[in-house]
């Protein structure tokens, strides 16, 4: 194999790539020139202090604000300030820390929006939902996944936060996208909810791609392949966990006292 | 300054206040009855603290409730809002036009300019508006209670915290949106006519001159005003159509063909549609307006 | 969603079908027919509003824009059948209203839907302004101050049916009217239906499942579109001239009042408040000068304490009839009922005197009484009733309220709440 296929091989095995991506909103930058590579298939957790600019991170890649310079590529496709509904249609798809969800609709009617882009029927007003069986089998399939089988039919604005954070997941992996950006998706959970949330999200990310923000440093070490390390704007190190459990400049940032 | 009475509340408390031109009425109609029975300069005082009144009453008791069921509801109250002080207008005073003139003491001519005679009483509201203009501006930027307002605007919780009482401070804000509102209807009542329906062909004008302007901008406000104005008292004074534009360049169109109607529309004509087309162009383009600070 | 479920659906619109057919039997008369056409008109054209409002979260101001372009179209179409230029069955005419609707509904929408909210509604005013201020400029289309008049026999009689009498008018607008509602709920049920109710929750978490806000606001603003010029072509048939003010900007509130008066969170919201709407407009106007008093006063009433307007007060008490509790409530409602009478009696008798006091006369008519509005005996009892009738009224809340407390725990428990 020449140097150039082997490149490709590898090229083709990086899910998500950021290239110095920089950010600044006025005269703030949030962040100072982040560069990560995410293999395919890889469980990837960005950890950081408060303010360090994880969820702003995500927010560049999922499309929600747009960068000041560098690049992101999705599969070696530069989806640089695209357009969220864009990004997600690639293939790319984000939960949200604060549970945004549909609250005036079902727990049923919240998965099945989400899988409807991408069964094909668009912006279709000749189908009746109801009758659509693809979208109805997927959409028990999730919603059976996230074990909310005997709540389909309440309102999601009633749901108790951990039933919450649960649907936000599953309207996230609905969208049938490969790459998921799960941001704090244990916020505010007790630790026989942030078990069963691991579990979780566990079983739904199998065989995709996961980057994930969080604070819960068990989950990290449980869950993660690699973890990077945010501080400030920048990446300060990058690694298997147990790499940056001995890495000293994490410690010193971050870590500090050892807590969990 | 029916404008920047407008921006303040808008920018203020986020309400786009559809009832604004009827406070504007209501100065008018306030100031008629009061200076029949005390003379326009006292009238001048107390008609707009009326309504301000007035305003301060429909922020406690109306838009207080109303607001926790979201901007839509807010805006509809207002909407009901105006269609029901128009009627109690109309219960009040009638129908027709009332006699509310400009008083004796201004009712003279300044100068002319071009053939145009430019009343003295002009100059007074002219007078009068950057006066207030300036009161508000300094009031809002240098006094106390100028920074407790404005800091109220974007962090009511904090300021609420450190004891000062946050919804009277909303409540005043409105009043005094209205006050300003009702003091243009004291000026110019009498100068337009004064009837039931002045607030609805003032208000929509209102409305083009704040969105245009940017909702949030006093300066953009005062920069709209004037560009709007200019651009009505010209378009109406101008007679090209696009008739003689063509003619000019050669093209004639025969009367009968079915696209006269549409070349022969003289600028003049189009001058109602303009400030709207102006609008509607802004908000698609730039919603925040020239200087504009919100975009909803 | 089983097959069985289907079949209800079909009964029960079979059903309405019948309703609309036996209505004339139950309501004869000239005024009569003419206010069911009139209602069946405001139906089609509050519920094309409500696809804006309640369904998408579009606030418009000028929806009687497209309401007015259909009617005018429709006019001239009919002209041009009256002038054997073209032919085209009345009966389809609302067919040509709709389409002219849809087309300034994708192109005024393309241009609108770029943003929601505040200033969606703000260009919508603008817009609606815009065309209003046209109509005086372009005569040929608009035909300037007097409008566009038209014959509705214009299309000569086919099977009997040349459009002359009203009630062929009224079942033709029933028809319509049917087939519009029909339509409208279809549209609800398809993903662009729900996904427009995504739009208006969270149109953030909407972008992320794939769906472009935009365009999906964009989509039902055209189809509203639709179903606003089939309304206003039924206009045309129905009065036979159409002017300015039919796309005016009273009329955009007069559907902004309508819909939400009804409650724009239900699909059927609409249909009630178009009905009494129009129930109002025409049968009060009748009786007292001072009826847009009360009509902005109950707008602004709901607004304040049901914002979900008559529909939710409706379905507020869902639970409470499941649970075979309503008769709990009752007694207190009742009573709430009478001193809310007796208010509302004082209150009107005051409005009434207040507008006659402007007038000439001073004997006048109250209630069908002959009252002396110019004695002070009359004003005493007109406010003393309404100050009466308050106090006792709030009064009677407390029981309301208190009938509330009670079964409240009782519903929870049974698992409804």
């Amino acid at each position: 194999m020449s140097a150039a296929t082997t490149n490709a091989a590898e090229k083709a095995l990086v899910s998500l790539s950021l290239k110095d991506v920089h950010k600044s909103f006025g005269r703030t930058e949030i962040i100072n020139g982040v560069s990560l590579d995410i293999a395919d298939g890889e469980r990837h957790a960005v950890i950081g202090p408060n303010g360090a600019g994880k969820s702003t991170l995500f927010n560049l890649v999922s499309g929600r604000f747009p960068v000041s310079s560098g690049r992101i590529e999705l599969r070696g496709e530069d989806i640089t300030n695209l357009e969220p509904h864009v990004i997600n249609r690639k293939g790319l798809s984000r939960s949200f820390q604060i549970t945004n969800i549909f609250p005036r609709m079902t727990v049923y009617e919240n998965v099945r929006c989400a899988v409807l882009w991408s069964l094909g029927y668009k912006y279709s007003f000749w189908h009746r939902v109801g009758g659509l069986r693809d979208a109805a089998q997927r959409t028990e399939e999730i919603v059976e996944l996230i074990g909310m089988q005997e709540r389909r039919e309440r309102l999601a604005g009633v749901l108790t936060y951990a039933e919450q954070r649960a649907l936000e997941i599953g309207v996230t992996i609905a969208t049938g996208a490969d790459v998921i950006l799960l941001d704090e998706p244990t916020a505010g959970m007790s630790h026989s909810e942030t078990d069963e949330a691991v579990e979780l999200i566990r079983k739904v990310t199998a065989g995709k791609t996961l980057i994930m923000v969080e604070h819960d440093m068990g989950v990290v070490f449980n869950l993660a392949d690699r973890i990077s390390v945010l501080v400030y704007g920048e990446v300060i190190a990058t690694g298997t966990p147990a790499q940056i459990r001995g890495n000293k400049a994490v410690q010193e940032a971050y870590l500090g006292t050892e807590q969990d | 300054m029916l404008s920047s009475g407008l921006t303040l509340i808008f920018s203020m408390m986020g309400v786009l206040n559809f009832a604004h031109a009827s406070f504007y009425m209501l100065g008018a109609y306030f100031a008629y009855q009061t200076g029949a029975y005390i003379g326009f300069w006292p009238a001048l005082f107390i008609a707009p603290i009326l309504v301000g009144i007035l305003g301060a009453v429909t922020e406690r008791y109306g838009l207080r409730t109303v607001h926790k069921f979201g901007h839509v509801a807010e805006l509809l109250f207002t909407f009901g809002l105006a269609y029901v002080i128009e009627e109690v207008v109309h219960l009040v005073w009638g129908r027709a036009p009332v006699d509310y003139r400009v008083p004796e003491s201004l009712d003279f001519t300044l100068f002319t300019l071009f053939t145009t005679q430019y009343p003295a009483y002009r100059a007074f509201m002219m007078l009068i508006s950057v006066g207030m203009l300036i009161s508000l501006f300094l009031l809002l930027t240098r006094t106390r209670v100028g920074m407790v307002v404005q800091a109220s605007l974007t962090h009511p919780d904090m300021v609420e915290a450190l004891g000062h009482n946050v919804p009277r401070v909303f409540m005043m804000v409105f009043a005094g949106g209205c006050a300003l509102a009702g003091l243009a209807g004291v000026l110019g009542g009498n100068m337009f006519i004064t009837e039931p329906g002045m607030a609805f062909a003032v208000g929509s004008i209102v409305f083009v001159v704040v969105v245009f302007g940017g909702m949030g901008s006093l300066a953009g406000a005062f920069v709209a005003s004037l560009i709007i104005g200019t651009l009505q008292t010209f378009s109406v004074a101008l007679d090209f159509s696009m008739l003689g534009v063509l003619g000019a360049i050669g093209i004639s169109v025969s009367e009968d063909s079915n696209w006269y109607g549409l070349w022969s529309i003289t600028i003049s004509q189009t001058a109602p549609v303009l400030p709207y087309l102006l609008m509607v162009l802004m908000l698609i383009v730039r919603p925040r307006g020239l200087m504009g600070t919100r975009e909803s | 969603m089983t097959p069985v479920f289907h079949k209800t659906r079909l009964i029960f619109w079979s059903v309405v079908a019948i309703f609309f057919v036996m209505l004339p039997f139950g309501f004869s008369g000239g005024f009569a027919l003419s206010m069911l056409s009139q209602m069946g008109i405001a139906i089609i054209f509050a519920l094309s509003y409500n696809m804006l409002l309640g369904q998408t979260g579009l606030l418009s101001f000028g929806h009687a824009v497209y309401f007015g372009l259909g009617a005018f179209m429709t006019a001239h179409v009919i002209n041009w059948v009256g002038e054997d230029r073209i032919w085209w069955p009345i009966t389809f005419m609302p067919l040509v209203g709709g389409l002219t609707g849809m087309l300034f509904g994708l192109v005024l929408g393309f241009v609108t839907t770029r943003r929601a909210g505040t200033p969606f509604a703000m260009i919508s005013l603008g817009i609606a302004e815009m065309v209003a201020a046209s109509a005086l400029m372009f005569t040929t289309f608009f035909g300037g101050e007097g409008g566009i008049a038209t014959d509705r026999t214009a299309g000569g009689t086919m099977f009997g049916i040349s459009y002359g009498p009203q009630i062929q008018v009224f079942y033709l607008i029933a028809g319509w009217c049917l087939v519009g509602m029909i339509g409208m709920f279809a549209v609800t049920q398809t993903p662009l239906g729900r996904m427009a109710n995504a739009v208006r929750d969270n149109p953030e978490r909407a972008k992320f499942v794939g769906y472009n806000p935009t365009r999906v606001r964009w989509l039902m603003m055209t189809l509203a579109g639709f179903f606003a010029g089939m309304a206003g072509a039924l206009a045309t048939i129905n009065y036979e001239i159409v002017t300015a003010e039919t796309l005016g900007l009273v009329a955009s509130g007069n559907v902004v009042l309508m819909a939400f008066i009804g409650g724009i969170g239900h699909f059927w919201g609409p249909i009630v408040g178009a009905v009494f709407v129009t129930w109002l407009q025409s049968a009060l106007s009748t009786y007292t000068q001072a009826w847009l008093l009360y009509f902005g006063l109950l707008f602004l009433i709901i607004i304040l304490f049901s914002p979900g307007g008559m529909a939710n007060l409706v379905t507020l008490h869902k639970p409470a009839w499941h649970a075979r509790l309503m008769k709990r409530l009752l007694p207190s409602y009742a009573l709430a009922a009478a001193t809310g009478a007796l208010m509302l009696t004082g209150f009107v008798a005051v409005i009434e005197l207040l507008y006659s006091h402007g007038g000439s006369g001073d004997m006048v008519s109250l209630f069908g009484l002959r009252v002396d509005a110019g004695s002070a005996v009359t004003w005493v009892a007109a406010v003393g009733l309404f100050v009466v009738g308050i106090v006792l009224f709030r009064w009677a809340l407390k029981y309301v309220r208190r009938a509330w407390e009670e079964i409240t725990p009782q519903l929870q428990s049974s698992g409804v709440v």
